[in-house]
């Protein structure tokens, strides 16, 4: 097929749930693509020699190779091409921002609109996965080096993964009752069904690498005391702290952080209750408070509980929420109220400590600030109050302090976070590697399978003692 | 999985669960607690620890019946197990030396204090223990309390064993007494340990509380334990659970632990449609 033919065929629909139907139940809302779907969107690849997409990628997938076998009808094989680079395909298919990646630099895109690359990797993880227990891949003679990992979240299972099959004893330890960190706890069940996480990390279980759970390292155990029994370390602990707003009220009953609102629903399974034993407060008026991601699954979630409004308060416009273009549409389409230039001063409650109302100052645009976004600038005299019983904060999340706390000569940066280089994870601390949102701060899944990617390679070298490659090897890598 | 080696019924709907944990055992300190969760539908509660055996690799929990999850504990027998238990969390107690210190435990509060008590009293203090319960039965410890406290004063509300009254009439005879008190430490229900803030801000005498507000992960990460501490807001599990007394919003506490108490209710009902009562497991001898 030329070039021009392929250009014709139109971006393919993944067909999904009715947002009138989905606002009622926590099912995914997308379903994949047909396999006649897949070929087609895969045919619209151009097979570009350079593939810009794939710099645009945090892991470097091989993004024509896997589209050219789908569109050849090869699905095992695309399967294999795609996984080289990403062990947890299910999981990114469903949650990378691909707009701003791989699909922002695909040649196609200039003209019309890009490969659907997002969709078609979720379809090849799907594919792979209705075909019963997916093959292990080739796993390296044993090193006899042992390594532990530290937080089994999309960093620490990247880089398990990947020390696993370089023939490493690898070991998982993690603080929860349940593997997968913020894919199990944070990400909501319609947009990332659990069983999948289970999946991947089963993929991993199979594949050699051991998992405690219910082991919070730095009380049980220190990092210096586990580094006794380990050859290496790698932190992924994640930004699992919540902040807050700091404004008065925000302890009455009925304010959550969102980590708490989801981790109840989510990991808890309070959805479920009392078939489940947590609750959560199903509010029938919520405002979330905050415009990214985190803010839309609260939303979304709320009102899945049986919200009859949900809010999402953020103080700044639409154009300028953190959160996926995606993500606001969908929460929208569900019926999610944005209250935009609206700034939070006060959860207002009664005498039983409930929260009956949010107090908000209006704001308008200004000038644009030192980041470009045009700064929120209060309107003198102008406030609101929404009335409300439950107030979700999704503001963001700082580094869990409790690592770089209770480890000697580990170096943290002022905002809490370790100091890691960027590529292979190394620390001030000799042996200890780290990646992840505890190095950058709340990011993405990609980046921090990335991160763990990176160190689980820089870790290989380190306990083989193979030189660190020069820059030019790492850039023939790429 | 957590094996239950041993359970014995105290009183009915009080039990004394020993669980087979030798990693947590080995790291433990007074003050510090734990999470468990039953079973893959469970929720997870915090318990503080009521002591070690070091020998054995043994948590000791003392648990009182109250809802739903420490019903269904209370039906669990030595042999079965409980699916998780993470620990240890939070930080142990200060200790301070050479003190003249009181601890004050309150109903099942007096499985934990006897662990700060006995800790305080290894390290070289004057102990004073004070507990109370509201009747007899609830009495629990009584053996190492009364081994590791200098002065031991029991206090039943029915006044069916010891003092009758509750802690704080104890405590405040103690210091009009004369007693010199550095420091008290008490743990129990909200409103005792309010009661004792209440007296010993009077005295100016240093008091320490162990909060006990409704958790989810115990590790930083949902602030569902959130309190206000000296105006500030912190989390319970990781900046506790041990707090200045004096300076705690016990009301807004109050307050936040009732935050599920529908829930609650809903949650126990359903549980106890569904399972008889049955009186070989709770000990009520056929009462309730």
């Amino acid at each position: 097929m030329k070039p021009k033919d392929r250009m014709k065929i139109p971006r393919q629909k993944m067909p999904e749930q009715d947002p009138k139907v989905r606002s009622g139940n926590f099912e995914e809302v997308p379903f994949g693509y047909s396999d006649e779907q897949a070929i087609a969107e895969a045919t619209r690849c151009l097979q570009c020699k350079k593939s810009p997409c794939r710099n645009g990628c945090p892991v470097s997938i091989n993004i024509p190779g896997f589209l050219k076998e789908i569109s050849e009808n090869n699905f095992d094989e695309a399967v294999r091409a795609l996984k080289e680079d990403n062990s947890l395909p299910a999981v990114c298919g469903r949650v990378c921002p691909q707009e701003t990646q791989c699909e922002e630099l695909c040649v196609v895109g200039k003209k019309g609109e890009p490969v659907a690359i997002g969709r078609l990797e979720r379809f090849c993880a799907d594919y792979e996965r209705s075909r019963g227990e997916a093959p292990l891949p080739p796993i390296a003679a044993k090193t006899g080096k042992k390594i532990a990992i530290v937080g089994s979240g999309p960093a620490g299972l990247a880089c398990a993964g990947d020390l696993v099959k370089l023939g490493h004893d690898v070991t998982i330890f993690e603080a929860l009752h349940k593997t997968g960190g913020v894919l199990v706890y944070g990400i909501p069940e319609f947009r990332l069904p659990k069983d999948i996480v289970q999946a991947e990390v089963d993929y991993i279980a199979r594949m050699g690498v051991k998992i405690v759970t219910n082991y919070v390292v730095g009380m049980i155990k220190t990092v210096d005391e586990l580094l006794e029994e380990f050859d290496a370390l790698f932190v992924g602990t994640g930004a699992g702290a919540p902040k807050f707003l700091g404004i008065p009220g925000e302890n009455l009953n009925g304010v959550y952080s969102a980590n708490e609102y989801l981790t109840r629903s989510n990991l808890m399974k309070a959805y479920l209750f009392p078939e489940y034993d947590t609750p959560v407060v199903r509010g029938k008026n919520v405002a979330v408070l905050g415009g990214g991601n985190v803010a839309m699954d609260s939303a979304r979630t709320a009102l899945r509980l049986g919200a009859e409004n949900s809010y999402i308060v953020y103080r700044r416009a639409k154009e300028q929420m953190p959160a996926r273009a995606e993500e606001i549409h969908h929460a929208e389409e569900e019926g999610v109220q944005l209250r935009l230039l609206m700034s939070p001063l006060e959860a207002i409650g009664n005498d039983d400590g409930w929260v009956t109302g949010l107090r908000c100052q209006k704001m308008e645009l200004g000038e644009p600030d030192d980041s470009g976004r045009r700064r929120p600038v209060a309107i003198e005299g102008e406030e609101e109050i929404i009335a409300v019983d439950t107030v979700i904060v999704a503001i963001g999340n700082k580094p869990n302090p409790l690592i770089p706390k209770t480890t000697e000569n580990l170096e943290v940066s002022k905002w809490g976070t370790i100091n890691a280089d960027e590529a292979t994870g190394i620390t001030s601390k000799e042996g200890v590697f780290a990646g992840g949102d505890i190095v950058t701060g709340a990011a993405t899944v990609i980046l921090a399978m990335g991160a763990g990617k990176g160190a689980a390679a820089a870790m290989h070298r380190y306990l083989m003692g193979i030189p660190e490659p020069t820059e030019e090897e790492t850039l023939d890598q790429a | 999985m957590f094996k239950i080696t041993d359970k014995k019924t105290l009183s009915a709907g009080v039990h004394l669960f020993r669980i087979e944990a030798p990693e947590i055992v080995k790291k433990h300190k007074a003050g510090q607690f734990i999470i468990l969760r039953l079973h893959e539908k469970g929720e997870r509660i915090p318990i503080s620890v009521a002591d070690v055996d070091k020998k054995n690799g043994e948590l000791l929990l003392l648990i009182q019946e109250v809802g739903k999850t420490s019903e269904e504990m209370g039906t669990l027998k030595a042999g079965d197990s409980l699916l998780d238990v993470v620990g240890p969390l939070g930080h142990p107690t200060e200790l301070p030396t050479n003190e003249t210190t009181v601890c004050i435990g309150g109903g099942i509060g007096m499985a934990p204090i006897h662990c700060i008590a006995k800790t305080l009293h290894k390290t070289g203090n004057k102990v004073i223990s004070i507990v109370g319960a509201r009747s007899k039965e609830l009495l629990t410890f009584q053996d190492e309390l009364t081994d590791i406290s200098d002065q031991l004063i029991v206090t039943t509300d029915d006044g069916s064993f010891g003092q009758k009254g509750f802690v704080t009439d104890a405590l405040s005879r103690l210091i009009e007494g004369g007693e010199k008190i550095d420091e008290v430490f008490a743990i129990g229900p909200l409103p005792m340990m309010r009661a004792v803030c209440n007296l010993t801000k009077g005295y100016n005498i240093k008091t320490t509380v162990s909060l006990n507000p409704i958790m989810v992960d115990g590790t930083g990460m949902c602030g569902a334990c959130r309190a206000t501490v000296d105006g500030k807001t912190v989390f319970a599990c990781i900046d506790g659970p041990e707090f200045d007394g004096h300076k705690v919003n016990f009301d807004e506490l109050g307050k936040r632990q009732r935050m599920y108490i529908n829930e609650e209710r809903i949650s126990r009902d359903k549980y106890q449609a569904e399972h008889k009562h049955t009186c070989d497991t709770c000990g009520c001898e056929g009462k309730k």
